[in-house]
């Protein structure tokens, strides 16, 4: 029986026309990041430095995430800490009872999307606003992200049309994508400056200085942390780094990796509310610190690792089963191999566990990955806690255990470690050649079953008088 | 750095290779043997335990792997003509055996072991001559061989020295094949999704031929092309691993049969 995944790859590899779509996107930015590191020495050298910088950070993440608060507290801006979704949506909501607000304008923040806090507004009376042009027009079709960076890179510019034309009646069709960005900010800029609250993601929060900075292109995000008179930042708790000097590096490599892009449009550091005699910026300004399972992954020495993602997505960008899946196909907010390590490990085997079987292990994700996330080692590690009870920092270790399976690994594993066995084994294999199905499975669905050679290599070389021992 | 020549060496066949692929293997162990190296094949050896590994049977895989190693007492090289299992070897033993009594003997292990392509050209720095027919071929480097062992280049370079062959460029050449051991069983509609894109870059180049350093890919591949010829009246390209490809261009034909291999005639020398 085929499993809830398999079942949403089925269709999604049914969608020619997707399929089409996000190669040429992929192969777009994959030519877009190999541009922006024509010497590869100099590649490696920025990627030890930013897997320092982050490795560095996590290893006194308790120690960091006070000193971020003791800062930020100084600075004047009100720090919680929320150790689940459900915690971290209460307090964004008692935010805005507190200030009566109806709505919110939110920039991007993929760990809003982990908490599903636009719809556990939207179950308070509470609307949400999407300000990126990539989030608003996903969101006027009712759908999550398919990607972290790019969350609308399944619709086509003929779909966003079609789509804006059905929203927006008022406006002529049009597919012109300068007309159409031009529809979504005028729509945007008058909600910019009416939003009560405004929320934002954080891309590094400094602990030496209390600073909140953000990454953005289309300069929604200022306007979304600057305008309103309330801001918001939510991040997880792996997002600190320690000196304002380790900015820089990540800076140059994570909008390189990400979109190909030298540099960010827009780089915002909210270091306080509005101060005497300041002309902008808000006047309360509040982080939440989101855990969500991270604290658990921090407590082992090999999955740590996951946590030095900064989110520029180009593991997603290079996955062979990304780019013909797509993002929704993961069922999960982190499609692609970051969200195959990180999401079985945030809400548990059992839950996300399948996704680590969705690699080929091809290794072109840990190639790329800014931070040296050695993502494929992790999908082993993922792989055997699947199928191992004993004692595990891992959340539901062994749930993906299947008796039958372990018989065949063990047998398997016994037949190899005695050569008569083996050599009985194969030899009697060649013998029955002939008799071998030809149906095997999901093997011949695409292919032809894999023949077995009439004498075996040992066979051969016996033969051949090579030297053995 | 790679050591000199050396007058013996090991050779592990892979269990793939053994079963399904011989002709590959006794072809690497003939190029091995025309450069003048003796070869040691230990008939003990099964296989490198890399299933059970990339499943989660880590005790299941160390217990084979440990059966291995203990085939490999002396000194000397282990030429293996796969990628994927020598990548198993030379960075998963490690990791496999940390922490275990016999973790010293895994690390040499680990450090001794060559994937065939790059032992040819680093440490026997052959010099092949080619006496086939013109012939244009695409080649697939397998993900073990580009990226756990970091010798895709190698198997160009060996090309590179055949006159009369002409390697085509084919789209998206280091994307992965999709076979992938289980992937390919646990996940077969992406696998099949990915082979099918393989195949048809690969037929894309005009090439007749396609040769790999990996069986596994080659069992993938050649398997999708023959049920496409067979199923979707599709061409279908044949498939060769790398080292009977080498073999039969530098080997002068045998006059009885006007196929099969003289040995030692070409001239394979460091």
């Amino acid at each position: 029986m085929k499993t809830e995944f398999r079942i949403q790859v089925d269709q999604a590899l049914g969608k020619q026309d997707v399929r089409a779509h996000f190669r040429k996107a992929m192969d777009t930015l994959m030519t877009n990041r190999r541009n922006q590191f024509p010497d590869n020495a100099e590649l490696q050298r920025l990627r030890d430095q930013a897997q320092v910088i982050r490795a560095n950070a996590l290893s006194k993440l308790p120690e960091l995430l006070e000193q971020l608060e003791a800062n930020l507290t100084q600075n004047g801006i009100h720090v919680h800490w929320a150790e689940t979704t459900d915690e971290a949506n209460d307090i964004v909501l008692k935010i805005m009872q507190k200030h009566n607000a109806t709505w919110m304008i939110k920039g991007k923040s993929m760990v809003s999307e982990e908490m599903g806090l636009n719809h556990f507004l939207e179950s308070k009376g509470i609307e949400a606003l999407e300000s990126d042009l990539g989030e608003f027009i996903i969101q006027l079709d009712g759908e999550t992200p398919s990607h972290i960076i790019m969350p609308a890179i399944h619709k086509s510019k003929e779909q966003i049309a079609k789509l804006f034309n059905e929203k927006f009646p008022d406006i002529p069709y049009t597919e012109d994508v300068d007309t159409l960005t031009r529809t979504a900010r005028d729509i945007l800029r008058e909600k910019f400056y009416n939003a009560p609250v405004g929320l934002s993601g954080v891309n590094f929060a400094v602990a030496e200085t209390g600073t909140l900075c953000l990454v953005e292109n289309e300069g929604n995000g200022r306007m979304s942390t600057t305008i309103p008179p309330v801001h918001i930042a939510v991040t997880g708790i792996e997002k600190v780094v320690e000196k304002f000097s380790d900015i820089p590096p990540l800076l140059s490599i994570l909008p390189r990796s990400a979109t190909g892009q030298p540099i960010t449009t827009y780089f915002n550091m909210i270091s306080s509310p509005r101060k005497q005699g300041e002309k902008d910026g808000p006047e309360e300004v509040h982080l939440v610190l989101l855990d969500n399972g991270r604290s658990r992954i921090y407590s082992d020495p090999e999955l740590l690792a996951t946590l030095r993602c900064i989110r520029c997505g180009a593991c997603i960008n290079h996955c062979p089963v990304y780019v013909r899946i797509g993002g929704h196909s993961y069922g999960t907010v982190y499609p692609g191999p970051i969200g195959t390590i990180l999401e079985p490990q945030k809400s548990g085997l059992s839950v996300h566990g399948e996704l680590v079987q969705a690699s080929s292990l091809c290794g072109a994700c840990g190639e790329v990955c800014p931070v040296r996330i050695p993502i494929p080692n992790i999908i082993n590690r993922l792989r055997y806690e699947g199928v191992h009870q004993e004692e595990s920092s891992v959340l539901d270790a062994g749930s993906k255990r299947k008796p039958m399976e372990a018989i065949t690994w063990k047998a398997w594993s016994w037949a190899a470690t005695h050569p008569s066995m083996y050599n009985l084994g194969s030899n009697l294999a060649t013998q029955v050649r002939k008799l071998v199905p030809n149906h095997l499975g999901a093997w011949t669905s695409v292919r032809t079953a894999p023949a077995i050679a009439d004498k075996t290599l040992h066979q051969q070389l016996k033969a051949l008088g090579v030297d053995h021992e | 750095m790679p050591p000199s020549k050396p007058d013996t060496v090991y050779f592990f066949g892979t269990c793939l290779i053994d079963l399904m692929f011989p002709k590959a293997g006794v072809s690497a162990i003939q190029l091995l043997q025309r450069a003048g190296i003796k070869v040691i094949y230990p008939q003990a050896q099964t296989c490198c335990g890399q299933p059970a590994w990339n499943s989660g049977y880590r005790a299941e895989a160390r217990k084979v792997a440990r059966a291995q190693i203990a085939l490999f007492p002396k000194p000397l090289p282990i030429v293996i003509p796969s990628g994927s299992c020598a990548g198993m070897m030379k960075t998963h033993y490690p990791e496999l055996f940390k922490g275990e009594a016999d973790e010293a003997q895994a690390l040499d292990v680990a450090g001794r072991v060559y994937e065939l392509t790059e032992f040819l050209v680093d440490v026997l720095n052959v010099n092949l001559k080619d006496l086939g027919e013109p012939v244009e071929i695409a080649v697939h480097t397998s993900c073990s061989a580009r990226r756990e062992m970091g010798v895709a280049d190698k198997i160009e370079q060996l090309l590179g020295q055949l006159q009369n062959v002409k390697v085509l460029e084919q789209a998206y050449k280091p994307e992965c094949c999709g076979f992938g051991g289980t992937f390919a069983i646990k996940q077969p509609e992406i696998s099949a999704a990915m082979v099918a894109d393989k195949t048809m870059h690969l037929r894309n180049t005009g090439a007749t031929q396609v040769v790999s350093q990996d069986c596994g890919c080659l069992m993938n591949i050649g398997g999708a092309f023959e049920y496409q010829a067979k199923h979707q009246n599709k061409k279908a390209l044949s498939t060769q691993h790398i080292a009977e490809f080498l073999l039969q261009r530098t080997s002068s034909p045998s006059p009885s049969t006007g196929e099969g291999h003289r040995m030692g005639v070409a001239e394979v020398k460091s």
